[in-house]
């Protein structure tokens, strides 16, 4: 089965602060990320992942009248905006919760874990049954 | 299927041959993982030989020939590197060319494919794991193939399939059948590997799902392949007939945008005679020598309805009872759910709804979507329209299949846009 795991990042200056961290904690952070996803490939359970742009250039878009794309924003006050996904496939719900504790724990400033929240959904992929 | 330009009966030749091939070289070489990656490299020569030189006159000796060769040209410079290494020109203690050819397993290719089948299916492997390294070491698939059927990237799949090998590795599981007091239990695993290959191919045929159909075909092919290696064994058949009766119903079990069509609704014309004639006589036949098990009641289930001529003549006091049966010899909590609806169809919906109450106890199925769609059906038959639309949303939120999602917001949708409530009907079995 497989689920989304969806880094939320709270808005404002509240992405951890993270232009306030040292370069190391920086380097820490980002090392983790790499050998954390490195890891899911290495075990065959990464389907896909992939890190958003800060939210400064985000757009919101509808079509106007014309069909033609209208866009607003930039949206500084929304409360937390996504920072990247990983899309993994496993044996059950409970793995899937226990790789997402494992990348909430990233480390931040000071090397303390972050424990951010990251929000798993199901991917509509099981195989109808019989109705 | 894609392996170069390979022509189908080259392609089918290749798939047959290829646990036959692969339990010949392990004897060889003794490691299992090796010797798999070798007989992939020896599969995709022939794929690309074959069409042009023509079928060499002893299909399965030229395979194993060269694997074996590849497998020593590997060994042969992993040797070497090693040498170069650790600059100790010592014996090699585990990859010795020397010995290579030492030992030739004395078995027969039939076991060495049943063999290979257990292995595979070790309960030691993740379920997800079992069904990769199966569907590549006894179905002759490429990676890219499970890749491309279960919508992963073609590197995962290859990671998963590695790591396989390697917990088979290290745990020292040997190739060699398993013992009399493992025999049941591995045996089941086997099945239950074969039954989650099928039930993942046993999806819509719309969009990207096409390629997975070919899993449930698959799964059939090993089927067959176990119940000509073991036909004594009663579960055996029985799942084979489980396949081939669902499976003739796939033609009509999906409309032209891929939704789901229940059975009731079914165009009967379409389902595929000759599965369900094969299936019919394959399930009468087993349960006639008496070890009966799961997967036989559950194919007896299938003929009922595939025999029905119409939805109207399906025979539900019978369905009823092998549920009751089944009951008794399955935990699986989806049992007791199958059996509320036979019993809603013999006694009336207020029976079916009154065993699923007793249901809601049950930890396993506690807010899983079946019970709310099962019940969503119970409520609109007994009429109770509002209800009904309730529980056929609360089940389209829960369920993580697309199609099915779609066809219990349909039926929600359907109840509320009928213009007058429906009728409280006594009995409208």
């Amino acid at each position: 089965m497989k689920f989304m795991l969806m880094m939320n990042a709270p808005s404002g200056n509240g992405d951890w602060g993270i232009s306030k961290w040292a370069p190391e904690e920086l380097k820490a952070h980002i090392t983790f990320m790499k050998t954390f996803t490195g890891g899911l490939a290495a075990s065959g359970e990464l389907v896909g992942a992939e890190g958003l742009a800060m939210p400064a250039q985000a757009k919101l878009v509808r079509a106007g009248k014309d069909r033609r794309p209208i866009t607003d924003g930039v949206f500084p006050e929304s409360k937390e905006f996504l920072a990247g996904y990983w899309i993994v496939d496993v044996d059950s719900p409970e793995r899937a919760y226990q790789i997402a504790a494992e990348a909430s724990a990233a480390p931040g400033k000071g090397g303390a874990p972050l424990n951010m929240p990251i929000e798993v959904r199901q991917v509509m992929s099981a195989p109808p049954v019989e109705v | 299927m894609t392996r170069g330009s390979t022509d189908f009966t080259h392609e089918n030749l290749l798939r047959e041959l290829t646990p036959q091939v692969l339990g010949a070289v392990i004897h060889r070489f003794g490691d299992f993982g090796a010797a798999e990656d070798a007989v992939q490299e020896a599969l995709l020569a022939a794929a690309l030989q074959w069409p042009k030189d023509g079928l060499p006159d002893n299909p399965r000796g030229w395979l194993i020939q060269v694997a074996a060769r590849r497998l020593t040209d590997h060994l042969r410079s992993e040797s070497a590197r090693r040498r170069r290494e650790t600059e100790a020109a010592g014996p090699l203690s585990d990859y010795s060319v020397g010995s290579i050819f030492g030992t030739m397993g004395s078995a027969s290719e039939l076991d060495d494919t049943l063999v290979l089948m257990f292995m595979c299916c070790h309960p030691l492997l993740t379920s997800s794991s079992a069904v990769a390294l199966t569907l590549r070491a006894v179905g002759g698939l490429t990676t890219a193939e499970i890749a491309r059927a279960f919508l992963v990237p073609e590197s995962t799949m290859a990671q998963r399939i590695s790591r396989a090998k390697q917990t088979i590795r290290t745990s020292g599981v040997p190739f060699s059948m398993p013992t009399r007091n493992e025999r049941a239990e591995r045996l089941t695993a086997v099945l239950h590997v074969l039954y989650l290959i099928f039930n993942e191919g046993y999806t819509s045929s719309f969009g990207t799902s096409l390629q997975r159909t070919e899993l449930s075909s698959e799964a059939i092919r090993l089927g067959r392949a176990l119940h000509q290696l073991l036909p004594h064994e009663a579960e055996v058949a029985g799942l084979l007939a489980l396949m081939l009766l669902t499976d003739a119903r796939r033609p009509a079990r999906t409309g032209p945008d891929g939704e789901l069509i229940p059975l009731d609704k079914q165009d009967r014309s379409l389902w595929d005679q000759r599965a369900i004639e094969e299936g019919v006589a394959l399930i009468s036949v087993t349960l006639a020598k008496g070890a009966i098990g799961p997967y036989q009641l559950q194919a007896a289930i299938a003929a009922v309805h595939d025999e029905a001529k119409t939805s109207e003549q399906t025979d539900w006091p019978q369905i009823l009872a092998l549920y009751g049966l089944l009951m008794r010899m399955s935990e699986n909590p989806m049992v007791a759910l199958n059996h509320a609806i036979a019993a809603g169809m013999v006694h009336g919906p207020r029976a079916g709804l009154a065993l699923l109450n007793a249901l809601d106890e049950d930890e396993r199925l506690a807010g899983h979507y079946r019970i709310a769609a099962v019940r969503a059906h119970l409520l609109e038959r007994a009429g109770d329209r509002d209800a009904a639309v309730a529980h056929y949303l609360a089940a389209a939120q829960r369920t993580t299949s697309i199609p099915e999602r779609d066809y219990l917001l349909t039926q929600a949708a359907r109840l509320v846009n009928s213009q007058s409530p429906t009728p409280n009907s006594q009995d409208d079995r």
